[in-house]
């Protein structure tokens, strides 16, 4: 079997560590903001797996992200019991992206202009959705409320039990279930050929065509993919904050995204989710006072990195790991050097 | 009886030029046929409608592939049916290895278990073996273009398009891609788009010359290369 250097591979002990750390959070911190931060996380991982591996840029990944939410909260008010609703908010974000993904994807547009046509999306959508404050905007039971948006409906409950909710701690749980399951799902695709397919369609389009490869339908796929976990990702954010508002549309939200993933690193799955939490979390720092707005920072920290470390941070600490592990097996080939670890050698210049 | 491949009034045309005009052309089976003609001739224009790059329409001529009208038909569709296509700059992943390269290219084929073993053989056959591992885009050109014929032949295709594959190559390997060629030619139909004459001379298989988008002349390499029409459209009044 050939092993791809491309794709990374699973590290099994470092996901276990990862699964006892967020398993043990709650003993040390309150679980609201670290549940908020595992949100983003989910959702900028959906991002840098279609970004990083299969090179689509969407500026406008927000817009799943939002009908998730949305789709969620309507379901819910209509429906009451949260499992159907939850898998809508997974289904029509999906379902919404295959579609303007076939579109652009079968149409051949240049990346420049799948860049403007999703920013675009989202765009229709922050504006659609604040301008739906009238009577005349309601599906079923909900009142999708303009610019206030949707308040006040039912979240999570255990599947089945509509008057069990889960509130606090188990959201909390779920949400971090939700990301591990998603980084194996998204290891799981990358293990596969289809992974390795969209790697070599990231890597040349027209070679992967000329292999016989279906280019159009691949991308689409992976575009309906990264929208079905934006879409739980905005599922979790609306149980979260109990409301769901037009902002989850915003030009913000979806430059927000962008920046967690480029700062974390691109082609890493690891690299988003940290990204999104170290990030997300410098911003509710920032929330908190009023002397320097976050977008300010947030853009200036943008700057830095694009400037300074252009693949993110996380690729970045792989190729200094990478470095030291060779500089180390090195020495210890050489007969003699193996135990030395002060000072420089006999011939060496300072 | 129909050949592996033939137009039929093919035409292409960008605005106002007319880049191949009304070709009819046929390839036998297990033919080896070498496209060739000086800069601007059509036959790389002429090489990509046959493989689905530029868009088809049937007011443009038909394209038949061992008696299925491929008009209009998508590139991978095309490639589906059997064929294996090299591309006049090399088109490979500069971001993969060696081995990630040929290893995408047969897994279509091959599948998950037996890609493994068919990058082996014709890692084996071209010489890739040291390279196997090292990323396409630290090789030189002549190797991406032996890597390209490499994803090509991992396929095993019944027709092999090949657009200049000998270019930038050594002298040494230029004689190594002879051999390939030839021996692609055992099993698999082939055209060679070239438009050096040293090189289409080596391979000694018959010619087609396309001069204006047109075809000028068939016939044998000898035959072909002598002609002073031939001549005179490669290097003008020089060649008298």
């Amino acid at each position: 079997m050939i092993a791809w250097q491309s794709v990374g591979r699973m590290r099994w002990g470092w996901f276990l560590v990862a699964a006892a750390i967020l398993a043990l959070l709650p003993l040390a911190a309150d679980t609201h903001t670290p549940t908020v931060l595992l949100i983003w996380a989910l959702f900028a991982l959906s991002l840098g797996m279609m970004w990083g591996y299969a090179g689509l840029l969407s500026f406008g990944h927000s817009a799943y992200f939002g009908l998730g939410a949305y789709t969620y909260a309507v379901a819910v008010i209509n429906i009451g019991e949260s499992t159907l609703p939850l898998l809508l908010a997974v289904l029509v974000p999906a379902i919404v992206a295959g579609v303007i993904g076939a579109m652009m994807f079968y149409g051949r547009i240049s990346d420049v202009y799948m860049g403007v046509i999703t920013l675009v999306v989202t765009l229709i959508l922050f504006k659609f959705m604040s301008a739906t404050a009238g009577d005349a905007y309601v599906i079923g039971a909900a009142r999708l409320g303009g610019f206030n948006g949707i308040p006040g409906f039912q979240t999570l409950n255990v599947p089945g039990y509509p008057d069990i909710s889960l509130f606090g701690l188990p959201t909390y749980y779920v949400c971090a279930a939700a990301l591990l399951l998603c980084y194996l799902v998204c290891r799981w695709i990358l293990a596969r050929s289809f992974g390795r397919v969209l790697v070599g369609i990231r890597e040349n389009e027209e070679r992967c065509e000329l292999m016989g490869y279906n280019v159009p339908a691949y991308k689409t796929a992976i575009f309906a993919v990264a929208a079905a976990m934006a879409g739980l990702a905005g599922c979790l954010f609306a149980n979260w904050a109990e409301i769901v508002t037009p902002r989850l549309f915003s030009l913000g939200q979806a430059a927000e995204v962008l920046i967690w993933v480029i700062v974390g690193g691109l082609g890493t799955l690891i690299g988003p989710i940290l990204g999104a939490i170290a990030l997300g979390y410098v911003k509710i720092l920032l929330g908190e006072q009023t002397v320097i707005d976050n977008s300010l920072i947030l853009g200036a920290l943008l700057i830095v990195v694009v400037l300074g470390i252009p693949r993110g941070v996380v690729p970045a600490l792989q190729r200094v790991w990478a470095y030291g592990s060779r500089r180390s097996r090195r020495r210890q080939a050489q007969p003699g050097t193996a135990r030395r670890t002060l000072g420089p050698s006999p011939g060496e210049q300072r | 009886m129909s050949g592996v491949v033939e137009t039929h009034e093919l035409t292409m045309r960008f605005g106002g030029v007319t880049a191949v005009n009304a070709v009819n052309f046929s390839l036998r089976e297990r033919e080896l046929r070498c496209l060739i003609g000086p800069n601007g001739a059509g036959k790389s224009t002429f090489f990509k409608c046959l493989t689905g790059q530029y868009p088809m329409h049937h007011e443009n001529g038909r394209i038949l592939i061992r008696g299925t009208d491929v008009t209009g038909w998508n590139t991978h569709e095309i490639v589906r049916l059997g064929i294996g296509i090299k591309t006049q700059v090399p088109s490979i992943m500069d971001g993969l290895t060696v081995q990630e390269n040929l290893w995408l290219s047969a897994r279509r084929i091959h599948g998950w278990a037996g890609a493994g073993g068919a990058v082996e053989e014709v890692a084996a056959e071209l010489r890739l073996g040291d390279i196997l591992r090292r990323a396409v885009g630290e090789l030189s050109h002549g190797q991406r273009q032996m890597v390209e014929i490499g994803v090509v032949l991992v396929q095993n295709p019944w027709l092999v398009l090949l657009d200049e594959p000998a270019a930038g190559m050594t002298g040494n390997e230029v004689e190594r891609l002879i051999g390939v060629i030839r021996r692609i030619n055992q099993n698999a139909s082939v055209i060679v788009v070239d438009h050096d004459m040293e090189f289409v001379r080596m391979l000694g298989s018959r010619v087609t010359v396309f001069h204006q988008g047109s075809i000028l002349v068939e016939g044998s390499a000898e035959r072909v290369l002598d002609d002073p029409t031939v001549r005179e459209v490669y290097i003008g009044n020089r060649a008298r």
